[in-house]
């Protein structure tokens, strides 16, 4: 009990060791943390569709150069009311979902093909850094002559374009799964179908979902580019159209939906990634 | 089942680790390997489970399995290797599911190491939920799962505090006290090593050689931390190795 009291007659006299000046440390730790600002990002949308309504409407920016924003949301609306927007963005949902499937599925099982077998991954790497780079749409022509002007062609374009993105993913995913988890698996005579199954692909995942997030994105503007040719319905079509008008409403309002539709995939990937990958700290 | 460790030397390139290791594990017993960093120690533990082939000599094992031994050499390694996806039970669960075992069978003996490790509450706690200690206990807790012949310790309290070391200690004696298993055990620690040793393997720095095998003859239960003749052993320990460690610090890695 002594003790005690001595301890805290000890720490409630700080300046008997500093001799009466004491300043206190100023704090250095600040910055370089990423905070949760919410409502930023709406604050920055609000403020730039605000400028050019304003401009728009002083004259100091002309509708040649910027439709009115608030035109391009009556567009919209008319579009809805119309009927015609779900005509549009049906078919593009439809082409969208159907070729990024394949080329996700492929580039999927080729990437892991890539990141399992050596004689894969000598055989294909280099093919696959040869594609990588190629602009898709160059090969537009070629894909129309292989598959048809129908749908087919389309499908082919938006596939092409995921794959490539999903196989360097994917290998590379699979390149950085835990050593030393495949290790305990072998050490436990875990067949190698069941090290693949449970240890590598899980492992994978999260390579697997930021390279999903990519081939997504390049596919919807690869929609655009499989809209060119012959398509007479779909929000590509639509906007291309209005572009050889110079019908600049309808142009954003294809733009706005297109944009719409990125952030509404990249949310549904979000969710479902947060979902699966719940066991990350 | 015994392991006998015959005449083994390795090299990884010109960079010889370790050099005519010959040293028999008995069954029911402790064997730690001490030794400076780098002395290869985790490749001779390595090259006992078949993770490693050694370049020369060989490691045999003497006797079968007993029956019911699903992985007769099992390892523990420093850093958990739990799937950070499966929760505890699933992690044990994982290196039960290769087998033929019925689902009741299965959670039987999930719930049997469980309980022998004392996580029975914390089966469906996912490994990010769980301590280091936890953690560790949880892989305990899968070696066991498969009845191991031989359990391999590479370092397996390292990545713990001092504490949560002790506390491990205590609940491996413990384990051992109940049913006594074989274990090599690979540590830096010479603490650790006298607490949990029967023999004392103590390696030279690189290449790897037997300097002397010390023999601990207490109970395990009675060892404590402060026990005088325990203190004993870990200074003889300490003045094998001493000149060994200091010399291997002062060595260049070679790049």
């Amino acid at each position: 009990m002594g003790d005690a009291a001595a301890t805290r007659a000890r720490l409630s006299q700080p300046d008997a060791v500093t001799g009466g000046s004491a300043t206190e440390v100023p704090f250095r730790g600040a910055g370089f943390r990423a905070g949760r600002r919410r409502g930023t990002a709406l604050m920055v949308f609000v403020l730039l569709i605000g400028l050019a309504e304003w401009g728009t409407r002083a004259g100091w920016i002309s509708s040649l150069t910027l439709p009115r924003p608030s035109d391009v949301l009556a567009t919209l609306a008319e579009l809805y009311r119309s009927g015609l927007l779900f005509e549009h963005l049906l078919p593009s949902l439809g082409r969208l979902s159907v070729g990024s499937a394949i080329g996700v599925f492929m580039g999927v099982t080729i990437g892991l093909m890539i990141g399992l077998f050596s004689i894969a991954r000598a055989g294909l790497v280099p093919l696959v850094a040869a594609i990588f780079p190629i602009p898709k749409i160059a090969l537009l022509p070629l894909f129309v002559i292989w598959f048809g002007i129908d749908e087919a062609s389309k499908y082919a374009l938006i596939a092409f374009g995921t794959f490539t993105p999903m196989v360097v993913a994917t290998y590379g995913a699979v390149d950085n799964v835990d050593r030393g988890l495949i290790r305990m698996g072998q050490s436990f005579n875990l067949r190698w179908t069941s090290i693949v199954r449970k240890i590598v692909l899980p492992g994978a995942m999260p390579g697997l979902f930021s390279g999903l997030r990519i081939s997504l994105s390049i596919a919807i503007i690869l929609l655009v580019a499989a809209e060119m040719l012959g398509a007479e319905y779909g929000i590509g079509a639509y906007i291309l159209e209005a572009g050889s008008l110079y019908d600049l409403e309808r142009l954003f309002a294809g733009v706005v939906i297109l944009s719409l539709l990125g952030i509404l995939i990249n949310a549904a990937v979000g969710q479902i990634e947060q979902r699966i990958l719940r066991w990350r700290s | 089942m015994d392991i006998r460790i015959d005449g083994v030397s390795h090299a990884y390139g010109a960079t010889e680790v370790l050099r005519d290791i010959t040293l028999d594990i008995g069954e029911g017993q402790i064997v730690c390997i001490v030794g400076p960093s780098g002395c290869g120690k985790s490749t001779l533990l390595r090259m006992i489970g078949g993770l490693e082939r050694p370049e020369k000599g060989r490691i045999l094992q003497l006797g079968a399995p007993p029956s019911g031994s699903l992985n007769p050499l099992t390892y523990v390694f420093q850093d958990f290797a739990l799937l950070p996806w499966r929760t505890a039970a699933g992690n044990i669960s994982l290196v039960l599911e290769d087998h033929r075992l019925s689902e009741a069978e299965r959670q039987s003996i999930i719930r049997d190491v469980l309980a022998r490790t004392r996580l029975a509450d914390f089966a469906d706690a996912l490994p990010k939920q769980l301590s280091g200690g936890m953690k560790q206990r949880v892989a305990i807790a899968r070696a066991l799962a498969v009845k191991p012949a031989i359990m391999l310790m590479d370092e397996p309290l390292s990545a713990l505090d001092a504490q949560t070391r002790e506390l491990l200690i205590e609940d491996l004696v413990a384990l051992w006290q109940r049913t006594p298993f074989t274990a090599v055990y690979v540590t830096h620690n010479l603490s650790e090593a006298v607490r949990l040793g029967h023999r004392i393997v103590v390696l030279s720095r690189r290449p790897g050689q037997i300097r002397d095998i010390v023999e601990v003859r207490s109970d395990l239960a009675a060892r404590s931390v402060a026990d005088p003749a325990l203190e004993a052993h870990r200074l003889r320990l300490w003045h094998l190795m001493r000149d060994e460690a200091a010399a291997a610090d002062a060595e260049l890695i070679d790049g």
